[in-house]
């Protein structure tokens, strides 16, 4: 595995000063609730204000609503979202894997019915991946799309769906032919491109822990979808949702989610003996992740495919998130903290679990390191 | 050039070093012959520029050699040389032959032709050796106390390294070998994952196994990131502009030598403690390193009490601030 640190284009500071005028009124009314889901949290109006001033889409071309800005142009964007904690779900899948897929494998036509509706904000994408069968074994799905004159007919269901209930579009992995006898299960799978307006398809919440209804069942019955629904080629569906893992294990939200307790934590501590030294080592991970991140941002910009690379970054970022809140716990009393970093906390302990979930599980990400290595 | 330093002295090692040299080492021997071919490639004066007779490398390339010296578990002192004769340098000292050392507890100091001394912030004087109360670390590695002789020459450092140089030098030196030697016990653990066999197949088929040595790559990445990052920092900013980026790589490297060495222990079982075993002199290395140049305790106090000073809002600002277009 190799990491080498990319050197941020010229106007980068730039950048970061104009986004950071804007979200500091943009944000203003932001609550620690809002602040802990960041990327979890669905506010279209703010991705359609981010998609007006550019900073959606933004190295796509610009014939399909993009920018034609660099890639770590557009990790300064999201670093920048994501160190307020700033609610930018509607439009954080359809921006990091949906539309680039689209660009990369996406016809002509599809390309210019869609991509401009992800750069503007209004259009949101979910990710048709789990099904209730399979979860990190995911070559088990067994959802299914059968060619009919005129397209395809799907049928099946897909689960833990995030935000699909507010979603326009997904891309669902399936199975449009058999796996061979004896031969690979990941040959005769293809990625489709789902209308959720369609006939057919319902949307189920499913409540979480917290209380709310942020991820969903999606069962699809005899949903007729048209010959275009077909996104790449048929039967690369796995090669295909392998590239998209790639883009969507190594950004800054993968070691970012609990960054707002820090900022909010970092004043609490002030006077709290000891809590120097502990503060240091989570400030020098921080800084350090950040380099590993950048660093596979700029291999994607150089155009290489670092998917083992994008894996390592995904676990130890993980795990970076995942514990920051318990060390601010670890180092102050609940009845010391004040009010805002308390309900911090209290949102981020709860979804903290799912940081090692989502986007492929520690284990599942700690094996394909294994595999690089040489081990299994 | 890095690359063809870096492949020079990845081949000079691989031939001159092992388990035979190390254990010389550690027997209180010098490495004559290796030293004279280290001398043969100009590696002790990496970093001195060219018009003082070095061959005027920067911080990152120093670092990437420190690194791939790290994976050879340092079998002579020629990274404590380079920083010595880079520093003494930058003081406008002219280099001398032979291997130079630096501090009060200076690294071989017993084998010093000079040594290197930070009387004053910001200030450098070539000492003599002087005499010499033997010491060693836990890899047992000499670090013997110094009496400093007679002074041969002293210079003032630019501003940009500050008035800790020495100190900053020395972390950035120990974080690059820790690097090369997470790397190289993680190298030895995988390779002996995959030729030991128990309950009938290899180690490395083991899920138990593989899941922990891949914790140990990912801190392999970190700390080679760091250590870059912060080499880059050193050589757009002098060693006090980058003492942020050196601190980070000094915890994130005491923090990986910590994980990798209980890890690779884990992994080789009893046979990895054994004397007769390679793999104790780069764990020892790590519990060595770890504490010189400034433990990770210490160098995170000096990050958090600046975090801490500054307040939360400054944090996310401060850390980007610092990037390098």
């Amino acid at each position: 595995m190799r990491f080498e640190l990319p050197s941020l284009p010229g106007g980068s500071a730039g950048l970061r000063a104009e986004l950071r005028a804007f979200l500091a009124e943009a944000g203003r009314d932001w609550t620690p609730a809002v602040r802990a889901r960041s990327w979890m949290g669905f506010d279209r109006e703010f991705s359609r204000e981010l998609g007006a001033r550019g900073w959606i889409g933004m190295v796509w071309p610009k014939a399909y609503g993009g920018h034609e800005r660099s890639g770590l142009e557009r990790v300064v964007v999201l670093e920048e979202l994501l160190a307020v904690g700033a609610p930018v779900g509607a439009h954080w899948i359809g921006d990091r894997q949906s539309g680039p897929l689209i660009l990369r494998r996406g016809t002509e036509e599809q390309r210019r019915k869609i991509l401009p509706g992800i750069a503007s904000g209004k259009l949101a994408f979910c990710i048709g991946l789990s099904e209730p069968e399979a979860g990190s074994d995911l070559a088990a799905l067994r959802t299914k799309a059968e060619r009919v004159p005129g397209g395809w007919k799907l049928n099946g269901r897909k689960i833990w769906t995030t935000n699909a209930h507010l979603s326009d579009w997904m891309i669902a992995l399936v199975r449009t032919s058999p796996a061979p006898e004896g031969g690979s299960r990941h040959a005769g799978l293809s990625q489709l491109l789902v209308d959720l307006r369609l006939s057919g398809i319902s949307i189920r919440p499913i409540r979480d822990l917290l209380g709310e209804e942020s991820f969903n069942e999606v069962t699809f019955d005899d949903v007729l979808l048209p010959e275009d629904a077909l996104l790449g080629q048929e039967g690369a569906g796995w090669a295909q949702a392998t590239e998209e893992l790639a883009l969507e294990r190594s950004g800054p939200e993968r070691y970012l989610s609990s960054l707002p307790a820090l900022t909010a934590g970092v004043d609490a501590l002030r006077d709290v003996p000891g809590a120097d030294v502990a503060v240091g080592r989570m400030v020098a991970r921080l800084n350090t992740l950040r380099g590993m991140s950048l660093s596979v941002a700029g291999m994607l910009e150089a155009g290489e495919a670092p998917a083992q690379e994008a894996a390592l970054v995904k676990d130890a970022g993980n795990d970076f998130e995942q514990r920051l809140p318990e060390q601010i716990r670890a180092l102050l009393e609940p009845e010391d903290m004040p009010e805002d970093l308390r309900a911090l906390l209290a949102d981020l302990t709860q979804l903290a679990p799912t940081f090692s979930l989502r986007g492929g599980t520690r284990e599942i990400l700690r094996g394909i390191i294994a595999r690089e290595l040489g081990l299994r | 050039m890095r690359a063809i330093i870096l492949e020079q002295v990845d081949r000079l090692l691989a031939a001159q070093s092992g388990a035979a040299a190390l254990r010389r080492l550690e027997a209180g021997e010098w490495p004559e012959e290796l030293w004279e071919a280290l001398e043969g490639l100009g590696l002790p004066l990496l970093l001195v520029p060219e018009e003082l007779g070095g061959i005027g490398l920067g911080w990152a390339d120093a670092a990437a050699v420190w690194q791939v010296i790290g994976r050879y578990a340092a079998p002579a002192p020629v990274a404590e040389c380079m920083l010595a004769n880079g520093l003494a340098a930058a003081a406008g000292i002219e280099p001398r032959g032979g291997f130079s050392s630096f501090g009060q507890t200076a690294p071989f100091g017993r084998f010093a032709a000079q040594l290197l001394l930070e009387p004053a912030p910001g200030r450098l004087a070539l000492h003599a050796p002087g005499a010499a109360t033997p010491g060693q670390n836990i890899a047992r590695e000499p670090r013997d106390a110094m009496t400093p002789g007679p002074l041969l020459a002293e210079g003032a450092l630019p501003n940009s390294h500050g008035p800790r140089a020495l100190r900053l030098g020395h972390a950035l030196l120990r974080a690059a070998l820790i690097a090369g030697a997470v790397e190289h016990a993680l190298a030895l653990a995988v390779d002996w994952a995959n030729t030991r066999k128990q309950f009938g197949r290899a180690l490395a088929k083991f899920q138990a196994i593989q899941q922990q040595l891949a914790v140990v790559a990912s801190e392999a990445a970190a700390v080679s990131v760091a250590v870059s990052a912060a080499a880059r920092a050193v050589d757009s900013r002098g060693l006090e502009g980058a003492s942020f980026e050196i601190a980070c790589a000094k915890v994130v490297a005491g923090e990986a030598a910590q994980t990798t060495a209980a890890t690779v222990h884990q992994v080789f079982a009893a046979i990895g403690i054994t004397e007769d075993h390679e793999l104790h002199h780069t764990t020892r290395r790590l519990w060595s390193w770890r504490d010189e140049g400034g433990s990770e305790r210490a160098w995170a106090g000096e990050i958090g009490r600046n975090t801490l000073a500054q307040g939360g809002a400054a944090l996310w600002p401060d850390i980007t601030a610092r990037d390098i277009s």
